[in-house]
């Protein structure tokens, strides 16, 4: 057989795991018995070649595991019931042959496991790996690579997120209309971390790190094909295919930093581009608008543009205006100064920054410095922007947002300029 | 977020003090370590660690005109203490970095009890932006 296709595996993973927990119920073990089964795919289908039913194939050595797994724990209960002098629990270990599935029962097996992948009491970067592991049919090694930790540090992180999913005793079945918004919320939230993780790590392992925005991609994709009316959904696919489109131009050669206004926009992806465009266009047309779409539409007016000075900023600016009464977060307010800048002048930005730095979230951090160096540059204030630059550049957390703000501190100070 | 934790250990004569204490105290320290390193595995923040031989083998390296490397003993920076070994680790918020920090600094000394050790607490940088 040729290489074993991955993304089969991959593909499958949710759909196996679904079929296992229904019929085992235990969240934890059967994650660990698809790994297992999913290793043993990875070895032998390459010499064997593929079965004629892979699903089923996974499903059976997953099942097979768990029924070990099952027999053990009883057999430790029962040395140890039996030392305590009790009577021994009767454990059903083989269950009833599982019945035909439908086709949305699938669907409704991955909307479950992400449900529970993402659940809301795991921190963002444990509810990611789960989720990578349980519906992304990565391996902890994998997962450990991308997150650029050791395996058993990883291996750890991801068994007591199981833990804590087990003990918050969510059931495996799909929650009531309202309650099912708000876990699809989660579950879009982890999704849009997992993209940014890969996104904007851009030192070092690039390659790797760059693999969880096409994870990310794909389970968007995937929970897009299952709830294709949930406009949120579109939008957030849109939005990261809107934004990895410029994956190619924003950094350099050396791994440097570019910005918008000068990346090479003819090696934006356009086809990524046209999809993203119209998934956002037509999710908007339908129901009620989500912050998703709000920042898919303004990544696709830029996108739509030829340059900094054709974008359409007049249309980002009345955008922004609607994301910033459905997302009152500073990040929202700074990018509405930016684009007030670009409509009314660098001054109009500049009044609302000044706002922004009484607020606790936002004082101290370094956006808010980079952008009000960006500001008075364009306002012809050169030493006060290379100030800013400085002071943004001392403390930012990013090696290229570093390298990057130290240069435009130093260029600005090499050229003479008028205005000052 | 990823921070290194440096310890920090008195420069004494060239040899760590560790050196000179009685075996068993030695192995409760050594112990202690090892430990915590393992806690911190199953707390999903170990990245690495590793521990570093006595003042006396540091040297400082730099490169001459000359082309022939100047390798010397010192000088180092001012101060007392040196630096015995350091861990990184990978944790959500500068607060848990403290927190293990405080974990490691409270490692046993000579008759157990603890040494206080001063750790040094840095981010690493290349974290991605906060946004």
């Amino acid at each position: 057989m040729a290489a074993l296709d991955e993304h089969l595996l991959r593909d499958l993973t949710p759909q196996v795991l679904g079929a296992v927990v229904r019929r085992f119920g235990d969240f934890a073990a059967s994650e660990d018995a698809v790994q297992e089964a999913l290793l043993a795919a990875a070895t032998q289908w390459p010499a064997s070649g593929l079965p004629d039913n892979p699903r089923g194939w996974l499903i059976q050595v997953a099942a097979r595991r768990m029924i070990d797994h099952i027999r053990s724990e009883s057999a430790r209960r029962q040395r140890e019931t039996a030392v305590m002098n009790e009577p021994v629990s009767s454990l059903n270990p083989l269950p009833a042959p599982e019945p035909d599935k439908s086709e949305a029962m699938d669907h409704d097996d991955t909307l479950m496991l992400l449900f529970m992948s993402c659940h809301p009491s795991l921190t963002p970067s444990s509810a990611i790996a789960v989720t990578l592991r349980a519906v992304g049919g990565l391996t902890t090694a994998e997962i450990a690579r991308a997150f650029l930790v050791p395996e058993p540090t990883m291996a750890q992180r991801i068994s007591r997120a199981k833990q804590i999913i087990q003990a918050s005793g969510v059931p495996f079945e799909m929650p009531e209309r309202a309650e099912r918004q708000e876990r699809l919320a989660a579950v879009l939230h982890v999704l849009y971390l997992m993209f940014n993780e890969g996104y904007s790590s851009s030192s070092g392992q690039t390659l790797q790190r760059t693999d969880l925005s096409n994870e990310a991609i794909r389970l968007t994709r995937a929970v897009h094909h299952l709830l294709p009316e949930e406009g949120e959904v579109a939008g957030l696919l849109a939005l990261m295919l809107l934004t990895d489109a410029r994956r190619i131009a924003r950094t350099g050669a050396a791994g440097e930093l570019i910005p918008l206004d000068e990346q090479d926009r003819s090696t934006w992806d356009r086809q990524a581009i046209a999809e993203g465009t119209n998934l956002v266009t037509s999710s908007l047309s339908t129901g009620t608008v989500g912050a998703y779409q709000l920042q898919a539409a303004i990544a696709a007016v830029h996108d739509e543009a030829s340059s900094v000075d054709d974008t359409d900023w007049p249309q980002i600016l009345a955008l922004y205006g609607l994301l910033k009464r459905m997302d009152p977060s500073p990040m929202v307010a700074l990018n509405y100064a930016i684009a007030a800048a670009m409509v009314h002048g660098p001054d109009a930005g500049l009044k609302l920054l000044d706002a922004l730095a009484t607020d606790d979230r936002m004082a101290g951090h370094y956006r808010l410095d980079a952008v009000r160096g960006h500001l008075l540059e364009r306002a012809g204030r050169r030493a006060q922007a290379i100030e800013c630059y400085q002071a943004a550049a001392r403390r930012t957390m990013s090696i290229p947002e570093r390298d990057y703000l130290i240069g435009k501190a130093a260029r600005l100070a090499a050229t003479p300029a008028a205005g000052d | 977020m990823r921070f290194m934790l440096m310890m920090h250990a008195p420069r004494g004569t060239g040899d760590w003090a560790v050196m000179k204490w009685p075996p068993a105290d030695l192995k409760a320290h050594i112990d202690f370590m090892h430990n915590l390193n393992k806690q911190l595995v199953s707390e999903g923040a170990f990245v690495t660690a590793q521990g570093l031989a006595g003042p006396g083998d540091a040297r400082i390296v730099r490169a001459t005109k000359s082309g022939v490397p100047a390798v010397t003993d010192g000088p180092y920076a001012e101060g007392k203490e040196f630096l015995a070994g350091y861990w990184i680790i990978d944790c959500a918020s500068a607060d848990q970095a403290y927190a293990i920090a405080a974990r490691a600094s409270v490692a046993p000394g000579p008759g157990g009890t603890p040494l206080y050790i001063p750790i040094e607490v840095r981010q690493v940088m290349s974290a991605p932006p906060t946004d």
